[in-house]
């Protein structure tokens, strides 16, 4: 007692946490639910307090108790509360709650959009990367809107750790909002070549790099593919590089999976791919790429199928490799492989059926789901030839068969396969009759209705079979086991109601009727369900019509009064019956046969009337017969039979009164008085409305389809039945021998074929002609048992052939149906964070332009010329585009260009593969051709700069460069859209260590910076024990581990084995942001190979620049102007002659380096924006003149001004 | 995609499930329950594939487990992933919770969900695989361990000490109860790299 006091009370002081929280529920077994209510309502208690640990412990314990099925969204507010923690630990129990409880419904979740983004551009990659998990799993359309900019900057960041989540995350982006897609998809494209994570040696060694960002990309844009493939055909030859030199599987298996979904678009693809994909096959060990890589040949046999005849190689090899996975013991792989092979039935069912044997085999599998995936198979395996064969040995399954699951699905098998494409592989209907029959013994299934739609089917379109189906259907209604199952919904009893009606609608070929009929009126089936008795009740009057008929035609009018007196016996059985619809019918149809029996009392013939009340026939009407009705020339669906009451009253609006009015003013003379105008601007309308509805059935003229006309039942020859057969056996396994007699009449068909065939051959011998036919046995030789005509089934006249397929509109993948190779427009980019003092409501749509008012006109239409321009660039880009991949998609290879240097990655030695490869590498260069690699380019580019060592954070954007070299033409905004990749440059270096860093500021924390240092071993020694020390200033200060010391120098965290790079960041606090400023700093280590060890040291000094402060941040034309009027700013300007560089590489550069982003630009004027990280604003104006370019700026600093400007100087001489 | 990760014991309690499409609580038990039922009843040598249960959406979903002692590990996802490829998956991630918790056991789920999830967003991330290296997911993890520890420091001392006179004090010791350890062998696992 005393032990429970204390463990109270030791509880009450230390909370709960989630070990104690499973424990106590583990411990609670038999009152678990008010354990947890309990818990509960201490976690109340806990989110009350300020405590942040304390929350977040109890957020925690929610969303294990989420898992159990508890509603947590009462807590989304504290979860926000603990996301926002500055912790990781905290931050990160907000983010797993909010990734398990937040929906789009969540209607906190806007409030996470600034603690989102807060978190995305910390400094600790963690924290970024916790939090584009979270975003991940609750993203929402405003979310992904608002957000979408960000993420796409970190696409480019510089670990790869946050990069790869990134991308991944941007096909949540895209989903959720599908207008983010064109804009970041040359990004995301970009991310396909990604570099190694520490840094830019990867990309010359062309070894494996770390696959995450890249496999991250492909992975997104696999998924986007999938969806709408035809927009990333362009992208085919880079898959198909990409596919020829990666050595990832996972990415291999993705980017194989693309190209299943893409070459069914585009067969040339698929002719290119067969012979890469074969080497694959051969060469590699992994099971799962050899499925995969089987799949894809699969898929472009597929698509290849009607145009070259000429791979039956590839088929081979594939169901080759299939016959091996599926002879194994590994489950898994037997599954896989039956999978893939039911793909290949569809388009060459001739190489699957000679693995018949097993696949039979695997119907005897003890795992359930490879027997389903073999049925599966069968399905298409089977011909005239083998179907009697494949039912049969199906129908020994059914009986074996434990479990109603697989028996119901050996049960719908058995039909499928029987009555596909309209019954195809039927040569017996007898035969098909019987086996329904069988199935009818069947105890327990849930498909009786299936079978009774056969049964109904077969007997109204094979007429020559009506009178076999009849003789069967009546031994059902006679015998006693249908009616025992009458308990179960759907039964098989169902089938008594195809039996009932095919007995009724055609007793003329009834051998009894009498018998059926009393079968039919027998008191148990009352115990039959409602809708089955009504069918009973109005085919026994069909039945009794029938009967009646012959017996007045026999002259038997006693006979005649005894069916009546029987059917007014037992009828009332059924007006008793509680179904209404049966209760009805019986009471109509009592009236009308004691009316008879009056008229029979009189001797009035009768028959005739009776049976005039079922003349006719009906005949089977196709399921979409009705769809297809066309609308008859000169109606008008869409026109209002009276007007509408009033403008304001939409029409679904109050229904009943419209419907009022419509009865009022039914009078005739309403449409001429409708005004003619009116009308025509209406029928417009609605043809404008009509032309963009997909839905909408065209009228345009059709050709009538004509259906033959089914000739009489005269015209069928009916069989003779051969007697032999017991026909009125139900219940009786029957239909084996019907195999047996199928096989007699073959031989039959086949010997006198052949006697045929011989009296032929003697007569062409006679006239000395030779004959090559051999007598072959082949499908079209079977002729059917019966001449069975399938009566086609009826369509309105005028039917129009309108078989669109329906779109879900509501598919959210349709959004993503986005044209990629279209230039992006100007209008087309992220949303981004808006700043401050911008009007957001009205930013984005005034274009205010920042040069004074009177030089606006001329200026505009000159605008406006050069969008023609650009517009007629980007056309001619496209087309050229589109010539590219037909160009690359052409079997006849490129003209080489000069022999590359790179080598082929393609590990097949046989001198076939070879040469392909080969192949593949010139296509390689063509690639590359169209993207030059800007990382290479850039990588010298940045060792000439060192060389000049005049600035540091210096460096060419990479597209820039390249732009500069060939005439400017390509008004891309891409360029300025996409901050380059990387602005690395060079610290210090010696034979050891070359040290790349880094500045960027950071909005959030006011007056830090970080730096990123880029430590790159060269030696061929380990790298250990670094340290980095540096010397702070008044101004500038280094932050380092509490309790350190301003001399100690701070340990870098990793260490560094030969070859290898490694960034590090370190947060400076400045001051004063207004001057530059140089820190000295010496980087120490301890160097360690083979002979020993060795301390060294490596001195650097860290620049500041002004531009270093800056961070880009965008700003709309309206608030730029605000800024300008009002007045506060100080100015200063600068001018720099002898510039060559187009105006476009120009801005690009000034954005690149310094910051900046472009608010408007006009012609050779643009207005530029950015802002310190003290929040300084910074506003240029940059003109172009014939060789000079000047830059006035507008700070709220002027030291600053005046700095950047020199800074800015500098950058521009060196154009 | 991923569409839903789900794992439960022998018994059909949910250690822990991650589901990449929004459904309700109700909706989730459901599946939960669903899915331990159709896999609960298959033997242990059949094909670890199975058509999706009726709950998480239509055809193209595949279910893709592995019973691990008295664990499901249960992936449902749909036709773009490979089926090999996620059998593999799974077999990294019960391996790197092996190294995370050193020796994994049914007991280390019970009670350390929450750093199954972290775990799990080192491999999967909204659907999409993110990485399959355990090397490298080991590393990450390693790395928020030890900055959650250096954010603890001394602060944190007094808290870890309370935990453990709680686990000395009560009266389950967690290694007390008998729940067979996780094998991770597994034969006929197709090599993958």
């Amino acid at each position: 007692m005393a032990l429970k006091m204390v463990k109270g009370s030791i509880d009450r002081m230390f909370d709960k946490n989630l070990q104690d929280l499973v424990r106590g529920i583990r411990n609670h077994k038999e009152d678990e639910a008010k354990y947890i209510s309990q818990c509960i309502d201490e976690i109340k208690q806990e989110l009350k307090q300020d405590n942040i640990a304390v929350k977040a412990n109890a957020v925690c314990k929610l969303t294990y108790l989420q898992m159990l099925g508890y509603d947590i969204s009462w807590a989304a507010f504290n979860i926000i509360e603990v996301m926002s923690a500055s912790k990781f630990t905290f931050k990160r129990i907000g983010y797993l709650a909010a990734s398990q409880s937040f929906h789009e419904g969540t209607d906190v979740i806007m409030l996470t959009t600034n603690q989102i983004r807060k978190d995305l551009s910390s400094p600790s990659q963690y924290d970024t990367g916790v939090a584009l998990t979270g975003l991940s799993c609750f993203v929402t359309p405003d979310l992904a809107r608002d957000l979408a900019n960000d993420i796409m900057t970190l696409m480019s960041h510089t670990k790869p750790y946050i990069r790869k989540k990134a991308v991944l995350i941007m096909y949540k982006v895209f989903l959720k909002y599908p207008e983010s897609l064109r804009p970041a998809f040359p990004r995301l494209k970009e991310k396909l070549e990604d570099p190694d994570p520490g840094g830019r040696t990867g990309m010359l060694m062309r070894t494996p790099r770390s696959p995450g960002v890249q496999s991250a990309a492909v992975n997104v844009i696999c998924e986007l593919a999938r969806r709408n493939p035809k927009n990333y055909l362009s992208l085919a030859p880079l898959f198909f590089k990409l596919m020829t030199s990666s050595t990832n599987n996972w990415v291999l298996i993705k980017i194989i999976k693309l190209f299943g979904a893409l070459t069914p678009l585009e067969p040339r693809l698929g002719k290119k791919l067969i012979e890469p994909l074969t080497n694959l096959i051969h060469s590699t060990s992994a099971m799962s790429l050899l499925y995969e890589c089987v799949n894809t040949v699969i898929a472009v046999l597929i698509s290849l199928s009607s145009g070259m005849p000429n791979h039956s190689a590839s088929i081979q090899l594939c169901v080759q490799k299939l016959r091996i996975l599926i002879e194994d013991s590994d489950q898994n792989l037997k599954y896989l492989g039956l999978l893939a092979m039911s793909k290949i039935l569809k388009t060459h069912p001739k190489s699957v059926q000679s693995h018949k044997d097993l696949i039979l085999q695997c119907l005897d599998d003890k795992d359930e789901s490879i027997r389903l995936r073999a049925l599966d198979l069968l399905y298409g395996m089977v011909s005239k030839k083998n179907l009697m064969e494949i039912v049969k040995k199906l129908m020994t399954h059914v009986d074996k068969a434990e479990g109603t699951t697989y028996r119901d699905e050996l049960l719908t098998k058995i039909i499928d396969i029987c009555s596909q494409s309209n019954y195809q592989y039927i040569t017996n209907f007898e035969w098909y009759i019987s086996i329904l029959v069988e199935l009818t013994r069947l105890e327990g299934t849930r498909h009786g209705h299936l079978i009774a739609a056969q049964m109904l089917d077969v007997a109204i379109r094979v007429k020559a079979i009506r009178k076999f189906a009849v003789s069967q259907m009546s031994a059902l209604l006679d015998s006693a086991h249908l009616l025992a199952s009458s308990t179960q919904r759907n039964g098989i009893c169902e089938v008594l109601y195809a039996a009932a009606w095919i007995c009724g609608e055609f007793s003329e070929h009834l051998q009894e009727p009498h018998h059926t009929l009393e079968a039919m009126l027998r008191p148990r089936v009352t115990t039959l369900p409602g809708h089955i008795q009504a069918v009973y009740v109005q085919n026994v009057v069909k039945l009794y019509a029938s009967i009646l008929q012959q017996k007045e035609q026999a002259g038997e009018a006693e006979g005649a009064q005894a069916v009546t007196q029987l059917m007014v016996d037992r009828l009332p059985q059924f007006v008793q019956s509680a179904d209404l619809e049966v209760q009805e019918r019986a009471s109509c149809i009592l009236q009308l046969v004691k009316h008879i029996q009056k008229l029979q009392a009189k001797d009035v013939p009768v028959a005739e009337e009776v049976s005039a009340l079922f003349a006719g026939e009906l005949n089977p009407v196709a399921p979409k017969a009705q769809k297809k009705v066309p609308v008859p020339e000169g109606l008008d669906l869409d026109a209002w039979i009276n007007e509408p009451l009033s403008d304001s009253e939409s029409e679904d609006e109050r229904p009943r009164a419209v419907f009022h009015e419509e009865e009022q003013r039914r009078p005739k003379h309403r449409p001429s008085e409708a005004d003619e105008e009116e009308l025509a601007r209406r029928r417009e309308a609605r043809k404008q409305e009509q032309a963009n509805n997909p839905f909408y059935i065209k009228s345009s003229p059709s050709p009538q389809k004509r259906y033959q006309d089914t000739p009489g039942v005269e015209h069928i020859p009916v069989v003779q039945i051969d007697l032999s057969v017991p026909l009125k056996v139900p219940g009786l396994p029957m239909s084996d021998q019907y195999v047996k007699l199928e096989e007699e009449r073959r031989h039959r068909q086949k010997l006198e074929k052949d006697k045929r065939r011989k009296k032929r051959k003697e007569k062409e011998k006679k006239g000395k002609r030779r004959h090559s036919s051999l007598p072959t046995e082949s499908d079209e030789d079977i002729a059917p048992a019966q001449q069975v005509d399938i009566v086609t089934e009826e369509m309105p006249e005028n039917a129009l052939p309108s078989d669109e397929d329906d779109k879900d509109p509501n598919d959210p993948y349709r959004a993503l149906d986005i044209d990629l190779d279209k230039p992006l427009a100007d209008s087309e980019k992220l949303p981004i964070q808006k700043h401050r003092n911008t009007e957001t409501s009205k930013s984005p749509e005034k274009d205010v332009p920042m040069v004074e008012k009177k030089s606006k006109k001329p200026k505009k239409k000159e605008k406006k010329h050069k969008e023609k321009e650009r517009d007629k660039e980007k056309r001619k880009e496209k087309e050229k585009k589109a010539e590219d991949l037909d160009f690359w998609l052409s079997t006849t290879p490129p003209p080489a260009p000069a022999p590359a240097p790179v080598p082929s990655t393609d590990e097949c030695e046989d001198a076939k593969t070879e040469a392909q490869g080969e192949e593949d590498d010139a296509e390689g260069q063509d690639q590359d051709k169209k993207s030059p690699k800007p990382k290479k380019k850039k990588h010298r580019k940045e060792k000439e700069e060192r060389t000049k060592g005049k600035k540091k954070s210096k460096k060419q954007p990479p597209g820039s460069e390249e732009a500069a070299g060939e005439p400017v033409q390509n008004g891309a905004p891409e360029e300025e859209q996409l901050p380059p990749e990387s602005s690395y440059s060079l610290l210090a270096e010696n034979s050891y260590v070359k040290m790349t860093c880094d500045i960027r500021g950071s909005l959030q924390e006011d007056s830090q910076v970080t730096v990123a240092i880029v430590l790159e071993n060269r030696s061929s020694s380990i790298l250990k024990g670094m340290e980095l020390s540096v010397l702070d200033s008044l101004n500038a200060r280094m932050a380092r581990p509490q309790g350190s010391s301003v001399h100690d120098g701070v340990p870098v965290p990793f260490q560094l084995p030969p070859g290898v790079s490694n960034e590090a960041q370190y947060v400076f606090t400045i001051q004063s942001i207004v001057m530059a400023q140089k820190l000295k700093g010496t980087l120490s280590f301890i160097a360690k190979n083979d002979e020993g060890a060795t301390h060294e040291k490596l001195d650097f000094r860290l620049h500041f620049s002004c531009s270093s402060y800056l961070i880009t941040t965008p700003c709309y034309s309206d608030a730029f102007a605000k800024l300008l009027e009002s007045g506060d700013l100080s100015m200063s300007s600068v001018k720099v002659d002898g510039i060559r560089m187009s105006f476009q590489n120009l801005l690009a550069k000034i954005c690149f380096h310094h910051h900046f982003s472009v608010v408007e630009r006009v012609d050779s004027c643009a207005s530029m924006y950015s802002r310190s990280i003290q929040g300084h604003h910074v506003c240029l104006l940059v003109k172009k003149g014939e060789n000079s370019v000047s830059v006035d700026g507008k700070c709220s600093d002027s030291t600053l001004l005046s700095n950047l400007l020199e800074e800015m100087k500098a950058t521009l001489a060196k154009c | 995609m991923i569409k839903a990760i789900l794992i439960f014991n022998n018994h059909g309690k949910p250690q822990l499930s991650k589901f990449y499409q929004p459904y309700s609580e109700d909706t989730q038990q459901q599946i939960i329950r669903e899915t331990f039922h159709l896999v609960s009843k298959r033997d242990e040598n059949v094909c670890n594939f199975l058509e999706g249960g009726l709950l998480i959406g239509g055809s193209d979903n595949k279910l893709i487990y592995r019973h691990y002692a008295t664990l499901y590990f249960v992936f449902c996802v749909d036709s773009s992933e490979s089926e090999l490829g996620i059998l593999d998956l799974i077999q990294v991630f019960v391996e790197t919770l092996d190294k995370c918790f050193e020796n994994v056991c049914e007991l280390d789920l019970i009670f350390h969900v929450d750093k199954v999830h972290n775990i799990l967003a080192e491999m999967v991330m909204g659907g999409m695989v993110l990485e399959t290296n355990m090397n490298e997911i080991v590393t990450q993890i390693d790395a928020q361990n030890k900055l959650e520890k250096s954010e603890a420091g001394l602060a944190g001392a007094p808290a870890r000490a309370v935990s453990a006179v709680k686990n000395m004090n009560l009266p389950e010791i967690p290694r007390n109860i008998n729940i067979g350890d996780i094998s991770i062998k597994v034969p006929n696992l197709p090599s993958f790299k």
